[in-house]
Parts: C-alpha cells; sequence; structure tokens
C-alpha cells in the first residue's frame, strides 16, 4: 500500500511501486486532468508539481514519490480558475483542443514560481510541452501577463 | 494584455457550464426549444446547439455566434451544447451534417444555422406580440429583450420562451445583412475555455462507465499484415490482465483493470504476424518509386492552358528543379481511443471523432446492429487534424467489445500505435519545369506532382477517370494563382503505396504551396526580379490572390532594410476558400543555424466571424506547419513506420515558434475556411526567405537534416 499526498489529501493505493505516477492518479485515483500524451517525458501533457518541482508523471514512478506533495491540475487553485496562470490563460483565451493545457498551466505555474519575471528565453527554456494546436504564442503572452499579475 | 473584468466574468460565466454531450430532456425545467438550434431558458440563458465537432479551432464558438447573431440574443447568455449523432439520426437529421473536416464547420453550415437563428427571433417575438396584443411588426429585438416601440414595453426572451416555443417554426426568415451583424465579426471570447484551464473537462481519454474495463491494441505493424496468432499464455497471471483477444484480422486486444496494465502485458505478449508481402518495402524504395513518376509518359491532368511544353522548349532559358515532401503523421495530442459498450442488440460508444454520422455508421457496422440501436456520446477532441474523420478507432472498440457483450471497453492507442497507424500526409514529388524570356518574363510553366491519392486510398470510386482531383489544390482552375501564365500544364502521375494515407491540416495544399510558391521564387531569382514584382503580371487574372500579398507584403515592410543578418521570403495561396499570403523574416547563422524571427500572414475569408479565432488559427496553422518543414518525417522501413513516440517523430516547441502578426482582409462577399488556409504558405515562406539568407535552396523536406550553411 503507498499513500501519496495529492492536493492535500492522502489517497492509499494498492500499487505496484513501478507504476508510474499519471496512471495511479488517473486510473486508480480517478482524477483525469492530468493527461496521456506521450509516456516517455516529452510531451508534458502529465506535468504535475511535486514539492513545487514540476515533474512529468508519466515517467515518475509512484514508488518514489514518498511523502512528497502532489499538485495536479485540479489541485492548482480551489475553483479551478483564480491562479494567475489560468487567469491568465482565460485573459488570453489561450487554450484550443485544451488536451496539453492542463500540463502547460502546471509547467507554466511552476516556471513563475521559479522565476517571478521570465524573459522569452526563460519561457523558452522551461516550456518545452508540445501543443499540436500550436498555442505556443498566447501562452508566452499569457506567462508575461500572469508575471505582471503576481 | 490588461485582464477585462467584463470579458473575464463572461467567460467565466459561459465556462461554469459543463459541455454536455447530450440534449436535454425537452421537459427540463423551464427549457424551451425554439425551433432546433437554440434553448432559452426561463432565466434568458440561451443553449446553442452544435452538430459539427470541436477539435479546438473555435467552430463552436462560431457558430454560436452565427446563431446568436440572427436570434439577436445577448451574447452573454450563450453557451453551448453538441448534438448527439443519433439525436441526429432520429430526428431525421434535423441538425444536418455533423461531419467537421475541410474547414467547412462554418461556411458549410452558414446558411442554415443563421436560418435556424433567425426563426428562433421571430418566434420569439411573435410570442411576444401575442402577449401584448400587438402586431409583431410593431415590435423590435435587441440583446435577448424584445420592446413594443410605439408604447416601449419590453419582454426578455427567457419570459416569452415557454410561449414561443410552441409556435410553428416559420418556413421563410429574412437574414441580416453584414451592416446588422452584432455578434458575427466580434472577437468575443471561446465559450469553451474555463474547464479546459481547470482540467475539468472530459475528453474521450477521460470517460469513465460503470463497470469500465481498459485496453490496450496491437495491429499488424506492417501496413496490410494480418494477425497469425499470439500467445496469450505468456501474459496470464500478470496483474489486472483479464483477457487478450483478436481485433479483426489485423490486430489484437490485451483487456485488463487498467489501461497501464494492459499496456504493460501487451508489450509483452507473444504475436505473429503475417507480413504479406509488404515487410520489405522502405522509404529509398518509395522515393524511386514516386520519382519514376516524375517523367512517366501519362498522367492526369489538372490544369492546361496554351503549350507549355512548346513555350518552355522555344524559350532562351529553362529552369527546372524538382521538390519532395515526406509522409506525416498527425500525432494529436489525444491519442486514438475509443470506449464501447455491447449489449447483444445494442452498442454505445463514447468517442472524440470529427465525423459523428460516421461514428454512428461504424459502431453499428461492427456491432451488426441497426443503426437505431447504437448512441454515439461525442466528446471535445483532443487535436484532429483530419485524422478523427477515419472512424478505424470507433470500428476496433466495437469489434473489441462484441466479444465482452455488457461490459464497457475502453481501447487506447499508445503514442506509438498512433504514431505507426496513421491515415498519413501522402508522400509525394514535383518536377517544375519553366522558360524564361530574354527579359525575363515567365515562358511556359510545367508542374508535374507524382505520389500517393488519398481518394485511391479512402475511395476509389470517386476517381474521375483515374484521376484524384483534391492532388491539385492550390493547383487547379478556381485556386491556382497564376492564371495569367498564357502556357500552362499541371498533372499528376498516381502512384500509391501500401501506407494508409488521409487528410492532414491543409491536405494537398501544404507539399503543393512548398512546390508553386519556392519555383516562383526560383524564378524571380534567375530572372533578376524581385519576389513580389515578379508575382504581380503573373497573377493579374487573380486579383483576390494578389490583394492579400500585397496586404502581407506593405504589413511586413517588404523591400525596406532588415536588421543585418535577417532575410524576408514570400507566398501566397488560394485553399478551401480564402485567400492567405505570408512573408517570414529568418536568419541562418554560418553553422547553419536557423532562427525564424517573424511571420506575418494574411487572410481573406470572405467574412470574418470572429477575428481573434482567427489569429488563433493563423498562429496554430502555422505551428503545425512549421513543424512540418522542420522536423516531422515519416519513414517506412521494414515495410512498417520506424518513427514512434515524441523523441523520434518531432514537432515543433514553443522556442521554435516564431512571433506572428495576422492581417485579416475580408472582402465580404464569400464565406471561406480558416482552420486550414494559412497552414500552406508558413513553409514556402521561410523557405524562399532561407534562400535569401543562404543562397541554397532546399528542395526536400524537414529541415532537420539538412545543410543551411550559407552558400
Amino acid at each position: 500500500m503507498i499513500t501519496l499526498l495529492i492536493n492535500g489529501q492522502n489517497h492509499s493505493v494498492d500499487v505496484d511501486p513501478e507504476t508510474p505516477l499519471l496512471w495511479v492518479i488517473r486510473e486508480w485515483l480517478g482524477m483525469t486532468g492530468t493527461k496521456f500524451g506521450c509516456g516517455i517525458a516529452q510531451c508534458g501533457a502529465c506535468s504535475v508539481h511535486i514539492d513545487g518541482a514540476v515533474m512529468r508523471s508519466c515517467s515518475v514512478p509512484v514508488g518514489s514519490v514518498g511523502a512528497g506533495k502532489i499538485t495536479t491540475i485540479e489541485g492548482l487553485s480551489p475553483d479551478g480558475q483564480s491562479h494567475p496562470v489560468q487567469r491568465a490563460w482565460l485573459a488570453h483565451d489561450v487554450p484550443q483542443c485544451g488536451y496539453c493545457q492542463s500540463g502547460q498551466i502546471m509547467a507554466a505555474a511552476a516556471l513563475l514560481k521559479e522565476t517571478p519575471k521570465p524573459t522569452d528565453a526563460d519561457i523558452d527554456a522551461a516550456m518545452t510541452n508540445i501543443c499540436r494546436c500550436g498555442t505556443y504564442n498566447r501562452i508566452r503572452a499569457a506567462i508575461h501577463t500572469a508575471a505582471g499579475e503576481a | 494584455m490588461q485582464l477585462d473584468r467584463r470579458q473575464f466574468t463572461a467567460a467565466a460565466l459561459a465556462g461554469a457550464f459543463s459541455l454536455g454531450w447530450r440534449l436535454p430532456a425537452q421537459a427540463q425545467t423551464g427549457a424551451a426549444e425554439i425551433g432546433i438550434w437554440a434553448v432559452v431558458h426561463q432565466d434568458d440563458s440561451i443553449v446553442v446547439r452544435i452538430a459539427r465537432s470541436e477539435m479546438g479551432q473555435g467552430t463552436s464558438t462560431g457558430l454560436a455566434q452565427l446563431v446568436a447573431d440572427e436570434m439577436d440574443a445577448d451574447w452573454k447568455f450563450v453557451r453551448l451544447e453538441f448534438v448527439a449523432p443519433h439525436d441526429n439520426f432520429a430526428r431525421k437529421r434535423a441538425w444536418g451534417d455533423m461531419s467537421t473536416g475541410g474547414s467547412r464547420g462554418l461556411r458549410g453550415s452558414v446558411d442554415y444555422v443563421r436560418k435556424g437563428g433567425a426563426a428562433a427571433r421571430s418566434m420569439l417575438m411573435q410570442a411576444a406580440a401575442a402577449r401584448w396584443g400587438v402586431p409583431a411588426a410593431d415590435c423590435t429585438a435587441s440583446a435577448s429583450v424584445i420592446t413594443h416601440t410605439p408604447s416601449g414595453r419590453t419582454l426578455r426572451f427567457g419570459e416569452v420562451a415557454a410561449a414561443a416555443a410552441k409556435l410553428p417554426v416559420p418556413a421563410e426568415v429574412t437574414l441580416k445583412t453584414p451592416a446588422q451583424w452584432t455578434i458575427i465579426g466580434k472577437s468575443v471570447k471561446r465559450l469553451d475555455t474555463l474547464p479546459k484551464v481547470s482540467g475539468k473537462l472530459q475528453y474521450a481519454l477521460d470517460v469513465s462507465v460503470p463497470g469500465m474495463l481498459n485496453a490496450a491494441i496491437a495491429q499488424s505493424p506492417v501496413f496490410g499484415g494480418k494477425l497469425v496468432s499470439f500467445d496469450a499464455k505468456a501474459i496470464a497471471g500478470m496483474s489486472g490482465v483479464r483477457h487478450v483477444l483478436a481485433i479483426a484480422d489485423n490486430a489484437v486486444a490485451v483487456v485488463a483493470d487498467k489501461f497501464y496494465q494492459a499496456k504493460t502485458a501487451l508489450a509483452k505478449l507473444p504475436i505473429v504476424w503475417d507480413e504479406r508481402g509488404n515487410g520489405n518495402v522502405d522509404s529509398a524504395a518509395i522515393a524511386l518509386f514516386v520519382a519514376e513518376g516524375l517523367s512517366a509518359p501519362t498522367a492526369g491532368t489538372g490544369l492546361k492552358q496554351g503549350d507549355a511544353a512548346g513555350a518552355i522548349a522555344a524559350a532562351p532559358r529553362k529552369i527546372e528543379a524538382v521538390y519532395g515532401t515526406p509522409f506525416l503523421a498527425h500525432a494529436t495530442m489525444e491519442p486514438m481511443n475509443c470506449t464501447a459498450l455491447y449489449t447483444g442488440d445494442a452498442v454505445e460508444v463514447w468517442v472524440a471523432t470529427q465525423n459523428g454520422e460516421g461514428a454512428l455508421a461504424a459502431a453499428s457496422e461492427a456491432a451488426s446492429v441497426p443503426l437505431a440501436k447504437v448512441k454515439v456520446h461525442k466528446t471535445t477532441l483532443g487535436g484532429g487534424f483530419g485524422r478523427r474523420g477515419n472512424q478505424d478507432y470507433t470500428r476496433y472498440a466495437v469489434l473489441l467489445a462484441k466479444q465482452l457483450p455488457g461490459v464497457p471497453v475502453k481501447l487506447i492507442w499508445t503514442r506509438e500505435e498512433d504514431t505507426q497507424h496513421d491515415f498519413y500526409r501522402p508522400i509525394t514529388q514535383c518536377r517544375l519545369t519553366a522558360g524564361l524570356d530574354a527579359a525575363g518574363n515567365l515562358a511556359g510553366f510545367h508542374m508535374r506532382i507524382s505520389g500517393q491519392s488519398i481518394m485511391a486510398f479512402a475511395s476509389p470510386g470517386s476517381l474521375q477517370n483515374g484521376v484524384d482531383p483534391r492532388m491539385f489544390q492550390s493547383a487547379n482552375g478556381e485556386e491556382f494563382g497564376y492564371h495569367a501564365i498564357p502556357d500552362l500544364l499541371i498533372e499528376h502521375a498516381m502512384r500509391n503505396t501500401h501506407v494508409p494515407v488521409g487528410p492532414w491540416r491543409g491536405v494537398n495544399t501544404n507539399q503543393n504551396a512548398v512546390y508553386i510558391e519556392c519555383f516562383i521564387d526560383e524564378l524571380a531569382h534567375a530572372a533578376g526580379k524581385d519576389p513580389v514584382a515578379f508575382r504581380r503580371p503573373l497573377m493579374a487574372k487573380n486579383p483576390k490572390n494578389l490583394a492579400v500579398l500585397e496586404a502581407v507584403a506593405a504589413k511586413a515592410g517588404w523591400g525596406k532594410p532588415l536588421p543585418p543578418g535577417v532575410f524576408r521570403g514570400i507566398a501566397q495561396n488560394h485553399g478551401y476558400g480564402s485567400y492567405v499570403a505570408c512573408v517570414a523574416e529568418v536568419s541562418v547563422s554560418p553553422k547553419g543555424e536557423l532562427k525564424i524571427h517573424r511571420l506575418v500572414a494574411g487572410t481573406n475569408p470572405g467574412h470574418a466571424v470572429n477575428p481573434q479565432l482567427i489569429d488563433a488559427q493563423v498562429d496554430g496553422s502555422f505551428a503545425y506547419g512549421l513543424s512540418a518543414l522542420l522536423y516531422s518525417e515519416i519513414t517506412i522501413a521494414k515495410g512498417r513506420v520506424a518513427e514512434g513516440n515524441f523523441d523520434t517523430y518531432q514537432v515543433a516547441r514553443m522556442a521554435d515558434m516564431p512571433k506572428v502578426e495576422t492581417v485579416v482582409v475580408p472582402t465580404g462577399d464569400f464565406w471561406g475556411g480558416v482552420g486550414e488556409p494559412t497552414i500552406a504558405v508558413a513553409a514556402p515562406a521561410v523557405l524562399n526567405a532561407i534562400f535569401a539568407a543562404t543562397n541554397r535552396r532546399i528542395r526536400h523536406l524537414p529541415l532537420k537534416d539538412q545543410d543551411l550553411r550559407p552558400a
């Protein structure tokens, strides 16, 4: 039995410790805001925070998380829209299909925590998540907006 | 950009409503169906029904604008609901075509959805007039309020909705003129953003049905191959595994409690395939096969005027070039998946599809149940780009579920399976030949495309005397931009491989625009002329193409000085009903590193329903097109796709994305597409700028393995 602290709540799951955190979150715990895109930490659709740092949960064995505090998109803000990054995303109408956006938002929130006023180069380096709809320019603009607000 | 409190509130309000899959029961409290396109609630909220799919382009918001404007609705009350394909079937296709592709979501619906909005307005006005006992002609509507002009009395839509719903739907309505539009043409925000920002939107991959099992699929790695056998005993006892089942004659699935367990077990399942003779085909052989078509004696004709061969032979200078583009996968962010429940005499599927009715038909056929016994729950698509027009994943999920009656099964493609079992953008090459006279004027233009046809693969019965007319996108009588060339011949030699092909955002405009626009640029340079000045006389018979070209040239400052080391290229195209152009600004380092600084795009989509959504589609189409230009390539080795995940099938990321500026120049006299048209011009504009920067002509994509060091 593994105990995970996700969005402030403890969850106990009976699962092989090698199972990627992504699948435990999605399939064992039924929280589907964190997305499956590639399974090899390439696309970032599965991004979550562990102790505030962004991690690609498809490549994190659940047994390695220990007492780490996990935050998923569902836990980023109490109402799902009031985190500065979420507000900026709404202001810029960022999402197109939206599938990658949970991961994009989690990556952006972690970037802003680390680098409150990121330059374009900082954004290029940190925001390596894939968006096939090509919302990159609005993501960039929204990150600058969120940085201005914070 | 400042947060606009009013817009923010509207977006939050709109998003607060979940995006339902099904129509509400008619008896739902206070809801009144006013015609078929709009439901008005007592609290004034308006649900606009959307028959097309939403795959990211904002089609649903645009359609809602069309309906709401004709209703004279207050936009802040408008939200969305998707029509279920089985409801459309049950009501004799009342909502019309549900397929979403070819950039037709709006332009293909524009008449009947606006009429639906106008009919609802008329019914609401009549109900109000009846309540007052006055002629409807004395009433006006604006922002969801009906006013009796002589007395100044008002009624809200919500107050008369129940009465309006009982009135007959008028057969004849008068649509607004563009000058009367108040919502069409406005950059309103999308209605579906909040659940995408909160993580609450359920995509097909997120569907959960009580008692559901999850499955992973392995299809024959070699296209056309068949399943011979598998050794289920080898994975028996692995965690969560319930069943190992063949699907059709070319796939096998492991069914488990969780998908992670299913895919883990499937990776260890010994499977024997029959390659059916395609196991030795590789990209080199395909390239030779396609190249042969460039000089084959016969080919289908797309466009012919005058005597191209004669004009070129008589010209003092002959210019020739051969271009090529590879197979490409769609790589939607949400991998293919479908959940199906078969119950003996009926089947139900939960699926992301570009073609709701196609999914209904595929499920019916696979389950061997009548169409009336199928339910299709459409979800928002995690990307489509043409991939989700094919219903292979619906079919496979139902064929699997049919073997487990009463058990809902979600069948999911891994990323590798998704990349290796796509319907790929077709491979083509193109030989272009032209003459230049002594003054550098174009004398004869011959374009020979060789390569694979989607129509021959997907609907061979539609071929016209063996010709696939869609091979000539951007190069046909309607779309070719250079009709002033008197001697012109455009042909296609069909060369079909064993690789399945399908529409990929922009379809054949992608490669044809590269071929035409880069070769025109070659000719301009050979003639010693500016690429815009060289095009002008050739485009004399295509004023709309030229107008957009001039608009982007002006916006980009064409001909004006640039910072040291930065160079421009230009391209134009006409496809999916819209006229588009692009100027690219690039620099290339001495080591050959490309930097795309800025893309200036122009589009004339006829009517611009929502300019900010058009901007988003220009950005998005450029990102998709730049992926193909810079990185993406599907290669074939041993009859199968060599690439698997995003490490080998690379796509554009944030750092690759240039600044994009868009000029929207609608002429207001037609309805053109938005999702696809602009994709065609990004790659040729960048390639032409690379030539300006390096003196190198790159004629084969992608750029990732090309030497770009300035020559």
